[in-house]
């Protein structure tokens, strides 16, 4: 008899992929959170001093959103990235393409496993930010939605980018080149009204933009783009992504020839 | 009884335009080892990647115990393990970690006593904690099986199972898929040790260019094309063949002190009789004669040739 749903299949696809991640602890959970706390101490606490509020938000607590958005989307891409090319470089793919388990399943083990990971790493940001910094969260429930939102849809953004690549040159090229300045561009560091109209207009084409923009609604109640555009915008960033992945199982796309 | 596997009119184009099979046909019986031999190229890996899922066939239809690999492919990848060529396996995983894995992924409840007992028939046990990477070549091998075993196929498949196991290990391999035979599981192999099919095939598939040249029982295979050859160790050496003897197929060693008679074991007269009288007839004494019969590999040899 055989099930609907390969649960077991799922399970052990995400439980072996956060193994990955507590073997190689220091580098996927510790070393974002140092990092993220070195900008706190820079521009938090050393230079932000000397920054004005930013629509009514020290300049500190103002960046633990963006920074907490960049981190969580930057891990979130390499990790799903690598946890799908990684099979796939050493063979072990096999395994996965020839058992009982659906491509639907096969997603929720990867992406749930990567967007876990990020979840995580964004909680423990928030905590460490808390030692530098005082913020508040105004609606967290938004809060939390967003963060999950971002981390499903990066993952899912990763392991696209994991099948679409076919050396280790390619995986690291897209969160170098793309990934990283957008986020950076994203408004992590600043307002968006703080840039000149041309470049307002232009930075609203960067997805970043709303998905900072909504995170900061939800700690401080000021968005740079109205909340129901950043939850749109984010919806349909998910929906696109979804579409992609549903597309190269169909296909087989560099999976099956 | 309805054979276990059953291909019809399989193809494969590649990408590339290369054709690698050009419409097989095959049954593979319930419970048997079935042996598939082919020169390199041949379609072997192919084939056995259509089956289970990992490449898709460009025609054809294959069924796996009645269950359609693409309308019903979860039923019918269930009962498959694969074992396949290439050793590949997740480098920093343990052995124990990984073989679970491979029960999860398809759809297993874990079973612990199980994975133990897989672990021990293969000598894994006391390295069960140990990563992967660690292994020697051998043993890497015997994770890949202990993974295809874990979930319990009723059908497996080893795309070369031996490659690079030495002597003893393989006699090791050799008994455990005999045992598993005994369980009734089917086993389908792709070798190119020739003693390996040999030993254990029930039934030997011969693949060539795409196609399968044959399928036959091995012992009926091996009577049917099977030469026997009688071999003499005279006494004192022959300068050459005597004429009165060259309608027989002879051949002589060239030091002069071996005789080679081919025949056939299927003919009524193989000729042994008359042969051995007109030696004695010309004082050609022996002092040792033995009979071989061809090898599957010389078979193989010859089946490939004449049709290539």
């Amino acid at each position: 008899m055989t099930a609907a749903i390969n649960l077991h299949a799922i399970k052990a696809i995400y439980l072996f992929e956060l193994a990955r991640t507590w073997r190689t602890l220091f580098q996927s959970i510790a070393g974002p959170v140092i990092s993220t706390s070195l900008y706190f101490i820079v521009f938090g606490a050393a230079i932000g001093s000397r920054f004005t509020a930013v629509e009514g938000v020290s300049y500190g607590a103002f960046l633990v959103p963006g920074l907490v958005m960049m981190s969580v989307l930057t891990e979130s891409v390499s990790n799903a990235s690598f946890g799908i090319y990684m099979p796939r470089y050493s063979g072990t793919i096999y395994e996965v393409l020839s058992a009982p388990i659906s491509a639907f399943e096969t997603v929720i083990g990867y992406v749930g496993a990567a967007a876990t990971k990020s979840i995580i790493l964004g909680t423990l940001i928030l905590l460490t930010a808390r030692l530098f910094v005082d913020f508040s969260i105004a609606h967290p429930f938004w809060m939390v939605a967003f963060l999950v939102l971002t981390s499903v849809t990066f993952s899912l953004l990763g392991f696209i980018l994991g099948i679409w690549a076919d050396g280790w040159e390619k995986l690291q090229i897209v969160p170098l080149l793309i990934v990283t300045p957008l986020a950076f561009l994203g408004g992590s560091f600043y307002s968006i009204s703080m840039l000149p109209p041309f470049w307002q207009k232009v930075t609203l084409f960067n997805p970043v933009v709303y998905l900072v923009s909504g995170f900061r609604w939800s700690f401080y109640g000021t968005a740079d783009v109205p909340v129901a555009l950043s939850l749109a915008m984010t919806a349909l960033f998910l929906v696109i992504c979804l579409g992609v992945v549903w597309w190269i199982f169909r296909t087989g796309y560099k999976l099956k020839n | 009884m309805q054979p276990i596997i059953q291909v019809r009119g399989l193809e494969k184009t590649y990408a590339s335009g290369f054709q690698a099979l050009k419409g097989i046909d095959l049954d593979i019986r319930r419970g048997e080892i079935f042996a598939l031999l082919g020169p390199n190229g041949a379609g072997k890996t192919t084939m056995i990647s259509i089956v289970c899922g990992i490449v898709r066939a460009s025609a054809g239809t294959v069924t796996v115990d009645g269950h359609d690999i693409v309308t019903d492919w979860r039923a019918a990848r269930s009962l498959i393990g694969l074992v396949p060529q290439e050793l590949t396996t997740e480098a920093f995983e343990s052995v124990w970690a990984t073989v679970s894995f491979s029960r999860g992924l398809f759809g297993k409840p874990p079973n612990p006593a199980l994975i133990e007992r897989i672990l021990r028939d293969l000598s894994l046990w006391e390295k069960k904690d140990s990563k992967v990477i660690a292994l020697s070549g051998g043993m890497k091998r015997r994770v890949m099986i202990a993974k295809a075993l874990s979930h319990e196929p009723r059908i497996l498949f080893l795309d070369e199972p031996t490659a690079g196991v030495d002597v003893e290990l393989r006699r090791g391999m050799w008994e455990m898929i005999g045992r598993l035979r005994e369980s009734g599981v089917t086993i389908i192999l792709t070798t190119h040790y020739i003693e390996e099919a040999e030993e254990m095939a029930d039934t030997v598939g011969v693949i060539s260019g795409g196609r399968i040249i044959l399928v036959e029982k091995k012992a009926a295979l091996m009577e049917q094309l099977g030469q026997r050859q009688l071999t003499l160790q005279l006494q004192s050496p022959l300068p050459a063949i005597p004429a009165e003897l060259s309608s027989y197929p002879l051949t002589l060693s060239e030091d002069g002190r071996k005789l080679v008679y081919r025949f056939d074991s299927q003919h009524e007269h193989t000729g042994i009789a008359t042969l051995l009288r007109r030696l004695g007839d010309h004082g050609i004494d022996f002092t040792n004669l033995r009979t071989e019969e061809s090898s599957l590999e010389e078979i193989f040899v010859s089946l490939v040739r004449e049709r290539a």
